[in-house]
């Protein structure tokens, strides 16, 4: 019998654009881009040259702050361009890949329960596949030096529109064994393996060995990892745990089986301006412009105004807006293609009815129509304001959390007042709910963000 | 309708930073945005937003005001019509009513909305949508005859000293129109005092119109305290009976209840822990109270007398001044509803209880909050002494 925990406070946004579960095709990238903006406070070190030969599995840049962490191109070919912003910030590594993917070789782990753990960890750093692992708190690359308390999995996507794991996942099982083989000499306690009530024995990982099983039940964020380690083994100040993603974990079991860097994946393409939504095979890093044949071409206008597309890597609540000629993102396994918002809508906080929106709050009527899904938009829907409505953001965050008072102790910096409300257990992304039902149009993930910086900078 | 937004197009220029009216940027913005739900769109990661936003939240506040407001407006024209005995149909005495709180709510709004504003400028800020409420909600606080420049004077006390000079919007620590009402009470006294404040003209009658022999003009909740016998509850809860302009009819308010609490922008918890705090305080007075006094008026009699239903559904909810944990909103609803009561039953020198009330917990939100937030933190911080000794042992 299976744990199940269930969740009752948070929310599904009904949106249409729902991929459907059939693989299009494997896409062959013109290009590769790896971004050391997917990675959470890491300061790059470039390793390359224009113009310089590389393999798949070689690194491209490290950390300059943890040296020893290192990331990868993610197929061989030739440095086409290095890409800088403001201040000579580095933005990605373009990769011209060529016909044949090279792989460094990395030698297959024969037996796993025989090989060390310090060995273990330097194969994976050493690929650049540490990266797949993020510490909790504050959602970083987890540090090869410490031993987390628990290693804990989501097994299902709660957020909008997002890629089906069981789908994905469903030929990696043997993959994601030797990954968890793996991950098990990593930690003291145990690994937790998430999966949703709705279909649990569906999924490809209800079929793992040697973890712990538990069922989320509830609307989003449920799938989120931080809801899931904050209600199995809460983290404490000076405690760590460690997540990966199921496709990271997949990715660690043909590491140690075939001895390469392999990031391969499923990909959903999503959203209500997409066209051809299902899913396509590719590695992380490949362009927006290699899928722009699911791009809808139809012009689209909302009250008058024609607006454009908007390319989200990841989901709608926090994924990035790379733009038409951005990257699919490291650890992201969707593309969501959304309308841009940029119109007026002629005394739309005063109508009655606002049948092509939707909203949580009970002060438009869309709550009537529960089963009704909405094409989603960029637009803000409102100015931004100071925090005025209180118990709003209690229904979105199932956490036994106050998250104005952690926002508020965040925003004037109390690093006590942070501590006791909990900033180690949140990032960003457990908060997103919050920003998108605001009617102040607070960016609860920004402040979010910030405080994370700040316990960083001050616990160092 | 596009005719609109493109004449707002074409002098935008002007009144953007660095236009010759650059100086009423914010002027003009809360204009434009008043007019249609600007084009900005999302920078942060959260890609799409809710379409409810401060405006939406105000505008369902100020409908949910409107019940009251029309019972007003009859009840007004209703007691001048009993006081005088006039026999006024049913739309002759709306009218006289909205005749007689137009001058007041349209005071109200241009002298507070104008402080806004002005503040707004100052501080280079957007306009925010919190008066829209308050403004409506002092003039419906207030007696009918309360002259227009002391409630200019309450307005302006009300939003600077109630709002602005603590950062505006959002950042108050009681509810503005609340002060209004405590400064006119406190700082005229004489002017508006006694019991022929209440229905319009008894004060100082026109010339050609006589007060009925025997009338007092006395709200319900005078007549009980002195030994009176009030109107029967129905009548009370239906409310043709004197008092503030919004507060008599328990009925209309909670109208205004349903679509607050339907709409989710008032607490139903405040609402409920409030009429079970005056229940409470009032049915344990009852138990020891000697019949024919006042601490045996029926309990329930209080909810339906005064501003307590008006204040309990209005003011208590009111996010900002209000406790914003859901467990500190039971307890500042009951502690809220058992002061009014007690304040009513055993201050003898002051009826109402509800305004000071209010206030005081306005006053006490952020302490209950406190302590609400205790055994939270208390949890988190014994947690993180547990893993620190666990390490130490396995060291």
């Amino acid at each position: 019998m299976i744990n199940n925990i269930r969740l009752h406070r948070g929310l599904d946004i009904p949106l249409n654009g729902d991929a459907q579960q059939k693989i299009w095709k494997t896409i062959v990238p013109d290009v590769i881009a790896v971004k050391p903006t997917d990675f959470e406070n890491v300061m790059p070190k470039l390793l390359v040259n224009e113009g310089d030969v590389v393999k798949a599995g070689q690194f491209v840049f490290t950390d300059k702050y943890r040296p020893e962490i290192g990331f990868s191109a993610p197929c061989s070919g030739k440095v086409k361009s290095i890409v800088r912003g403001e201040k000579r910030k580095l933005l990605a590594v373009e990769i011209t890949p060529d016909s044949t993917f090279d792989y460094v070789n990395f030698d297959a782990v024969k037996d796993i329960e025989k090989t060390s753990r310090e060995d273990l960890v330097k194969k994976l750093l050493d690929s650049g596949l540490w990266a797949s692992i993020i510490q909790r708190p504050y959602g970083i690359i987890a540090n090869p030096n410490d031993t987390p308390k628990a290693i804990v999995i989501s097994a299902f996507n709660s957020a909008p529109l997002a890629a089906n794991i069981n789908f994905t996942m469903k030929d990696e099982i043997e993959n994601m064994q030797i990954g968890v083989n793996a991950l098990a000499k990593f930690t003291r306690g145990r690994i937790y393996i998430n999966l949703s009530a709705k279909d649990y024995a569906a999924s490809p990982l209800y079929k793992l060995k040697g973890v712990e099983k538990t069922c989320f039940e509830g609307p989003h964020p449920a799938g989120n990892v931080g809801v899931q380690i904050h209600h199995l083994c809460p983290i404490g100040k000076g405690e760590v745990v460690w997540t990966i993603k199921p496709m990271m974990l997949a990715a660690i079991g043909k590491l140690f089986k075939t001895g390469i860097y392999d990031l391969s994946r499923l990909v959903a393409i999503t959203g209500s301006r997409a066209e051809n939504r299902s899913y396509v095979k590719c590695i992380p890093g490949i362009s927006m412009h290699s899928i722009q044949e699911a791009v809808g071409n139809k012009e689209e206008k909302i009250y008058g105004e024609e607006v454009g597309i908007r390319y989200i890597s990841g989901n709608v609540l926090d994924g990035e807006n790379v733009g038409p000629d951005g990257y699919l993102g490291f650890y992201d396994d969707q593309i969501t293609l959304i309308s841009e918002g940029n119109y007026r809508e002629m005394f739309g906080w005063a109508k009655v009815l606002r049948p092509k929106k939707f909203s949580f709050s009970h002060t438009y009527l869309s709550f009537l129509a529960p089963r009704k899904k909405y094409n989603a938009d960029t637009n803000l829907n409102g100015g931004v304001r100071p925090f005025v409505v209180t118990g709003l953001y209690e229904k979105v965050v199932p956490m036994d959390i106050y998250p104005v008072y952690l926002l508020k102790a965040i925003l004037a910096e109390d690093i006590d007042k942070m501590e006791q409300l909990g900033i180690y257990e949140v990032i960003g992304e457990d908060l997103a709910l919050c920003e998108y039902v605001c009617p102040s149009k607070i960016n609860v993930q920004e402040i979010v963000e910030k405080g994370i910086n700040l316990m960083i900078k001050e616990m160092a | 309708m596009n005719r609109i937004l493109k004449y707002i197009d074409k002098i935008k220029p002007k009144y953007s930073k660095g236009g010759k009216f650059g100086w009423l940027h914010s002027t003009f913005e809360a204009f434009e945005s008043f007019a249609s739900v600007p084009a900005t769109v999302t920078k942060s990661r959260t890609q799409i937003r809710d379409c409810v936003d401060l405006k939406r939240v105000m505008i369902t506040v100020v409908v949910a005001l409107l019940p009251p407001l029309f019972f007003g407006m009859w009840n007004t024209g209703d007691q001048h019509s009993i006081a005088f005995g006039l026999d006024w149909s049913f739309w002759m005495k709306v009218w006289f009513g909205f005749y007689k709180i137009l001058p007041l709510i349209l005071v109200s709004y241009i002298v507070g909305l104008g402080i806004e504003f002005a503040s707004a400028q100052i501080r280079g800020h957007e306009v925010n949508e919190g008066y829209l409420v308050t403004g409506l909600l002092i003039p419906m606080i207030m007696p009918i005859d309360v002259p227009l420049w002391i409630l200019a004077l309450a307005v302006i006390f009300a939003v600077i000293f109630g709002k602005e000079v603590f950062g505006g919007t959002g950042m108050n620590i009681w509810n503005p129109a609340l002060l209004a009402r405590a400064f006119v009470f406190f700082a005229y006294p004489s002017e508006i005092t006694g019991d022929t404040i209440w229905i319009e003209g008894l004060t100082k009658p026109e010339a050609g119109l006589h007060i009925v022999d025997g009338f007092s003009g006395a709200t319900p909740l005078a007549q009980a305290s002195s030994g009176m016998p009030t109107p029967s509850f129905l009548q009370m809860f239906i409310g043709n009976i004197p008092g503030s302009f919004g507060e008599t009819s328990t009925i209309a308010i909670l109208i205004g209840a349903i679509i607050l609490i339907c709409a989710g922008v008032a607490s139903w918890k405040i609402m409920v822990s409030g009429v079970a705090g005056a229940l409470g305080i009032g049915l344990l007075v009852n138990a020891f109270a000697a019949p024919g006094t006042y601490a045996a008026v029926p309990a329930v009699y209080h909810l339906v007398m005064g501003g307590f239903a008006f204040g309990i559904v209005y003011m208590a909810t009111d996010p900002v001044s209000s406790c914003q944990t859901e467990v500190g909103k039971w307890i500042y609803g009951f502690l809220i509803g058992a002061f009014c009561i007690t304040l009513r039953l055993f201050n003898p020198g002051y009826r109402e209880g509800m305004m000071l009330s209010i206030l005081m917990f306005n006053t006490m939100a952020p302490l209950i909050d406190y302590l609400v937030m205790r055994p939270n933190i208390n949890r988190r911080m014994k947690r993180a002494v547990a893993a620190v000794n666990e390490e130490s042992k396995t060291e």
